[in-house]
């Protein structure tokens, strides 16, 4: 009797500063915001009525809510896709690219895998500057003094529209390619070396090592990287808010779904269409999470 | 057993080497130019920057690729003090070291429990931790604002916690990074023996005593993974104390460097901000390099769970 008390007892000692914490700052935000997302608050003095599904409405009649849609949906597919195969690539010519038996990395793997991952400890908004230095318009800026140098420039990486979300998916993927490379090699590194070596013993060339043999057994952790990367992709705010021009531009050229709840809710006090915003991006979240779980029941191979 | 597979990998390494020279000679040199190519596009922008660190103002806006006649070590103090880079640094390892001691701690009491004690409700309980993977923070932000603000007028800890407090910053980190703590440190406790807790159990020691002295020793591995995890991912937050944190004095390392591109105008010291973008590149350059091993395992075993 005394036992189960004690046991009762230490339970909730445990449990109650963790939850209580979950429950004021994370829990109870996200169910105002859905309750906010209905009303027509703006300004912190004013008080909030209830409009119903209204700033759902306005949402989908608004031209930038669809542009930063359309931002994130391209990133969704663009981002993953890219990074994955480049991360593919070079996770490969480091562990069994190296010819011969096909087995083992190029000399010097180590000192690769230790640099690509570089970028993956800078912050975001480290890099964001950075590279907005980079992207600098004239011959003041890293990557247009050589082009200009060569008669090319000068390109305006951030101030074109046309150009400038290629310029944030760029610094998207050269920020995380080096995590990926790491995750596949530690993916590869499972993979039993005689795979590989009875592979290229029968004739296997490079090519055919790496669609026969290395991506259908690292299947799971592409998968896995799939849905970080989407995740990192509808996520996405620090790259667009601190390196583009007018934080989303210019003429919302760059702008995603973060960036447009943090305008409205910080900028513009439009607390109740931020928080519609909000529900609509939990929505995609809630979908992308879904249809990759969907997606990826396949039949794993046991090794 | 590493040393095993090391030595082993080390001598496979020179077979395939000695082998490859002999029959693929051209391949691999097009294998070690797209590596270099990767390492160029990497380093390049960083060491760039740190070259600009010491330039004068002109030469900043002069040719990019040109070197300092001079380097502007003085850069450097200007960033410190003017551009308020240490004051900015100090706030980020405050801020950081108490809000990851405490999602560590807080993080493990929850996972331990929900991973071993079965009890009513307790299915709901983690699921309610888990379920926070999958909201967006930017859904909560406003509302999330609201709450810390009337957390400023509870009696007597109010003005610690409320708007504009590091405690109050602190709080909602490790609120935040409950779910995935939580759900990975749970998973490590199921893995984990249960014979030696009951053994201790039997010999007197009481639960919280089993935990702090048996069941947190054993779940190190884990324990270390997800600290670097969350180390990395509170330094590198930059939404919630763009939201939280308004006035200047307070504000972490993110918020200064971001600062840099957007307040700076034609009047901005331009080379101390260069190197202020360095002060903040390089510490973190360094501690990986030195412990790269453990955060790339940590953050790949994080992943992968």
């Amino acid at each position: 009797m005394f036992n189960t008390y004690r046991r009762g007892l230490f339970i909730t000692a445990f449990l109650a500063a963790p939850v209580t914490l979950y429950l004021v700052y994370v829990i109870s935000p996200y169910i105002q915001a859905f309750y906010i997302a209905m009303t027509d608050w703006r300004g912190v003095s004013a008080t909030p009525n209830f409009v119903g599904l209204d700033n759902f409405v306005r949402l989908f009649a608004d031209g930038v809510f669809w542009k930063a849609v359309t931002h994130n949906a391209a990133l969704l597919v663009l981002l993953p896709l890219i990074t994955i195969v480049i991360a593919l690539f070079f996770a490969f010519l480091l562990n069994v690219g190296s010819g011969g038996r096909g087995v083992g990395g190029v000399p010097g793997s180590k000192f690769y895998r230790v640099v690509f991952f570089f970028p993956q400890v800078l912050a975001v908004t480290v890099v964001a500057v950075l590279f907005q230095q980079v992207f600098r318009p004239d011959d003041s800026g890293m990557l247009n003094a050589p082009l200009m140098a060569l008669g090319l420039g000068p390109v305006s990486f951030l101030s074109d529209p046309g150009i400038a979300f290629w310029s944030v998916l760029g610094v998207m993927v050269w920020q995380a390619v080096g995590f990926y490379v790491v995750l596949f090699s530690a993916g590869l590194a499972s993979i039993p070396r005689d795979m590989f070596e009875a592979a290229s013993i029968d004739g296997a060339g490079r090519v055919s090592l790496f669609f026969r043999i290395t991506l259908p057994l690292l299947w799971d952790t592409v998968q896995v990287a799939w849905v970080y990367l989407g995740i990192l992709a509808l996520d996405v705010f620090a790259i667009v808010w601190v390196m583009t021009d007018q934080q989303g531009g210019p003429d919302y050229s760059t702008t995603v779904m973060a960036t447009e709840i943090y305008r409205n809710a910080f900028e513009y006090f439009r607390f109740g269409y931020a928080s519609a915003l909000g529900v609509v991006m939990f929505f995609f979240t809630i979908g992308f999470a879904i249809l990759s779980l969907r997606l990826s029941r396949r039949e794993r191979i046991e090794y | 057993m590493t040393t095993m597979t090391s030595w082993t990998v080390a001598n496979s390494r020179k077979a395939a080497r000695q082998e490859r020279r002999r029959r693929l000679g051209p391949l691999a040199t097009l294998t070690h130019l797209a590596l270099l190519l990767w390492t160029v596009l990497t380093v390049v922008p960083i060491l760039w920057t740190f070259l600009a660190s010491v330039k004068s103002e002109d030469e900043i806006f002069g040719d990019a690729w040109s070197l300092p006649a001079t380097p502007r070590w003085d850069n450097f103090a200007r960033a410190w003090d003017q551009v308020n880079i240490g004051q900015y640094f100090v706030n980020s390892v405050i801020v950081v070291a108490f809000s990851v001691a405490g999602t560590m701690l807080l993080g493990a009491m929850a996972a331990y429990v929900l991973a071993r004690y079965p009890f009513r409700g307790n299915r709901a309980v983690y699921l309610l931790f888990v379920s926070g993977l999958a909201f967006p923070v930017y859904l909560a932000l406003t509302p999330l604002f609201f709450v810390v603000q009337n957390m400023g007028s509870v009696p007597l800890i109010g003005p610690f916690i409320g708007l504009n407090t590091h405690a109050g910053l602190v709080l909602v980190y490790i609120a935040y990074s409950m779910p995935f703590t939580v759900f990975f440190l749970a998973a490590f406790f199921r893995t984990l023996p249960t014979a030696v807790g009951e053994a201790a159990m039997v010999d007197g020691a009481s639960h919280t005593r089993v935990f702090f002295q048996i069941m947190l020793p054993m779940a190190r591995p884990g324990l270390i993974s997800i600290t670097i995890f969350n180390v990395l991912g509170q330094w590198n937050q930059y939404q919630l104390p763009l939201v939280l944190l308004q006035e200047r004095d307070k504000w972490v390392l993110t918020q200064g460097i971001a600062d840099i591109s957007t307040a700076a105008g034609y009047d901005a010291d331009w080379a101390a901000l260069f190197a202020a973008l360095t002060l903040a590149i390089l510490p973190m350059l360094i501690v990986y390099t030195v412990f790269q091993r453990q955060i790339q395992s940590g953050l790949t075993m994080g992943a992968l769970k």
